[in-house]
């Protein structure tokens, strides 16, 4: 039973990696959480699935509109709630608090447009049991798997060898200097956040075939359990969102499996006050 | 990246402080309600006017249930109203309790106080009557449960109704069914540990379990809104038990019997009441098939009454009703016919109609009130086949 329950956390925890990314990305580059992280990459993917089941859609489709969908979400989460306090300087505090606006009012679009059920995932990619011995694992588990290895991948490589990356980083550094310095950081911030939501936009598809259900209310919850991996990781770091979120993953099954239902998120949460006292930075942060 | 760990501490605080609010809320609300106060409507020239406020959860995790009750409670008001007219005249005030204690008591005491309601129908969850039912009976407004099942609701007050058949009957029905026909030796039990209503179905479970001889293998939980169920459900095939006792809501519950099946569980499941929807079909698909229950409603009933029903809610709102909706339908038909009886619209006079209330003909089976005003009715035991609850033989 042991080696069946690593296995459900590691999928569990490759999820909450897949959305630890897009935090970790916007948080990089803008120094801010995006609370509304969650509730629009939910949107997305319920957008996806309406089409699979009223339009009778292909996956493809369906799945290129989420992406799609929490892209312009994103955009308009940029417009809308951080340009114009960026502009005015306003303290980081209240884009935080304009995010967490911007996410309930996704969530009640989400209840007026979808209703509050929760949704069944008709496809039936993946659900095939694959036996292995001692472990039994779902062909979808594999694709989250293979998904946030591949994507951890492209974006350290985007980020740190391609010219828009070094425009990504220099904009991190500090925003003024590189807007002296020639680079146009509103393209950046727009790009950054853009892809951000898109990346959840993936996430929760995956998240929508893994669980077999879209909820609109389920943004909430995962997105804070991104928020404590990313902490636990290091905030602005790639490898500790995907690191964290599966040690995050493994930690909250085991929980469940050898204690109790109950404990599941005071572990999570439990995990972040203990890593924020012995290492400040999170495990992958490097020290201001 | 510098602002950073400056920014750490204070979303922190904010996290500790939201939840430091949150776990006050409860008991600052509760101190008013005390006065009775002139009752609400009037009954000048022959028409009784009568104000019914609903609390219900209508916003956030559960609106569905809410949906459902609101869908039900509607579809009665035009009928009555219309087949009423110039005798009784309903209007109904909504209220949102976003499935929170705190807010149902509000919403209470703002319907009692403010609005001057005659009665009042919901909250939804049984935790909520729980907290919002004392201050309604302290106000000596009656408060009518239609959707709590959990053990104890009556014994708030005497002010307090319900015509949701409590789970104490409708699981027990159920359960034994399963174990004559099916010869059952072992269980394992699987509930919503943060839900007053999943834990009291839970320990019914349990308690007629020991009663039938089963053996009890295991106990796992969940809470509501949790959407991984993989760990318990790797215990329970290892325990590998003869029947699996679900007791939680339909939207986690059905997600539970999909994922069980899909680990290839093959144990009988037998369900609380909350299972009880047309939603189980489309979250769990093929795997539902084979999960028995018990539900005072069942629109596959061949009832001229039910199908009537059934008939008029697909029009009005192209889907077919639930439990949520039937009972909510029915509640404010129990309503119309008391205030009727009781001849103005007056909390006391319509309490004590209510208290007689005998051999009322639903859509949810025939109700009556005992002595304790709990309700006596009987309870269908349904299998999932082919998509739709039927009759189980």
């Amino acid at each position: 039973m042991f080696w069946q329950q690593l296995v459900n956390g590691l999928t569990v925890g490759s999820t909450y990696s897949l959305i630890a990314i897009g935090y970790t990305l916007i948080f990089g580059v803008l120094g801010i959480i995006n609370m509304a992280h969650g509730q629009i990459f939910i949107f997305g993917s319920l957008v996806g699935l309406v089409l699979i089941t009223e339009a009778d859609m292909p996956l493809g489709v369906a799945f290129l509109a989420a992406v799609v969908v929490s892209a312009i979400l994103g955009l308009i989460l940029e417009y809308t709630a951080l340009r114009p306090l960026r502009k005015k300087n306003v303290p980081h505090l209240a884009s935080l608090i304009s995010t967490i606006g911007f996410a309930i009012l996704v969530e009640e679009a989400m209840h007026k447009l979808f209703g509050a059920d929760s949704r069944a995932v008709p496809v039936s990619l993946g659900s095939e049991m694959y036996d292995l011995g001692i472990v039994q694992v779902r062909g979808v588990d594999i694709i989250i798997l293979a998904v946030s290895v591949v994507l951890m991948f492209v974006l350290h490589f985007w980020i740190n060898r391609t010219k828009m990356g070094k425009a990504i980083r220099a904009t991190a550094e500090n925003n003024e200097t590189a807007s002296i310095l020639g680079i146009n950081t509103n393209m950046v911030i727009v790009t950054t956040v853009v892809i951000a939501s898109a990346l959840g936009g993936v996430a929760g598809c995956l998240i929508g075939l893994a669980y077999s259900a879209l909820i609109p209310t389920m943004g909430l919850n995962l997105g804070f359990k991104g928020l404590a991996v990313l902490i636990l990781g290091g905030v602005g770091s790639i490898t500790g969102a995907m690191v964290c979120g599966i040690i995050l993953g493994i930690a909250e099954v085991f929980s469940v499996a050898y204690g109790d239902s109950s404990y599941r998120d005071a572990v999570a949460f439990g995990l972040i006050i203990l890593i924020l006292l012995i290492r400040p930075q999170g495990l992958f942060g490097r020290k201001v | 990246m510098k602002k950073s760990s400056r920014l750490l501490p204070s979303l922190l605080s904010i996290i500790l402080g939201a939840s430091l609010l949150a776990g006050c809320g409860g008991g600052s609300t509760s101190d008013s309600g005390g006065q009775a106060g002139e009752s609400g409507g009037s009954s000048g020239g022959g028409e009784i006017v009568a104000k019914i406020g609903v609390v219900s959860f209508l916003s956030g995790s559960g609106a569905a249930y809410g949906e459902a009750q609101k869908a039900g409670l509607e579809l009665a008001q035009a009928e009555l109203n219309k087949a009423n007219e110039g005798k009784l005249k309903i209007e109904l005030l909504f209220e949102d309790s976003g499935g929170k204690k705190e807010s149902a008591i509000n919403a209470v005491n703002k319907l009692i106080n403010q609005d001057n309601v005659v009665a009042i129908i919901g909250p939804t969850l049984s935790g909520e009557m729980f907290a919002a039912g004392p201050i309604a009976n302290e106000a000596e407004t009656p408060i009518f449960g239609i959707s709590n099942t959990a053990e104890g609701i009556n014994d708030i007050g005497e002010y307090v109704f319900r015509n949701s058949l409590p789970e104490s009957i409708a699981i027990p029905t159920a359960m034994k069914k399963a174990v004559d026909k099916l010869g059952l030796k072992t269980a394992a039990f699987i509930y919503a540990a943060n839900d007053d209503f999943s834990v009291s179905g839970f320990q019914t479970m349990k308690k007629t379990a020991e009663e039938l001889g089963l053996e009890n293998l295991g106990e796992s939980t969940f809470s509501i809104g949790d959407v991984d169920f993989s760990a318990q459900l790797t215990k329970v095939k290892e325990l590998n038990p003869d029947a699996l006792l679900i007791s939680g809501l339909y939207k986690e519950g059905s997600m539970i019997v999909k994922k069980a099946r899909e680990l290839g569980i093959q144990s009988t499941i037998i369900g609380g009441n909350g299972f009880n929807n047309p939603k189980v079909f489309e979250i769990a698909g093929d795997a539902a098939e084979g999960l028995i229950v018990a539900t005072p409603f069942s629109p596959e009933k061949q009832d001229e009454k039910v199908q009537a029903f059934v008939k008029a809610f697909e029009e009005k709102y192209g889907k077919k009703p639930d439990q949520f909706a039937a009972q909510a339908y029915d509640a404010l038909y129990i309503m119309s016919q008391s205030l009727l009886q009781a001849g103005e619209a007056d909390r006391n006079k319509l309490r004590d109609a209510l208290a007689q209330l005998k051999d009322f003909n639903g859509v949810s089976g025939k109700l009556s009130f005992d002595e304790n005003r709990n309700p006596i009715g009987e309870a269908v035991v349904v299998v999932a086949k082919g998509g739709k609850y039927v009759p189980f033989e």
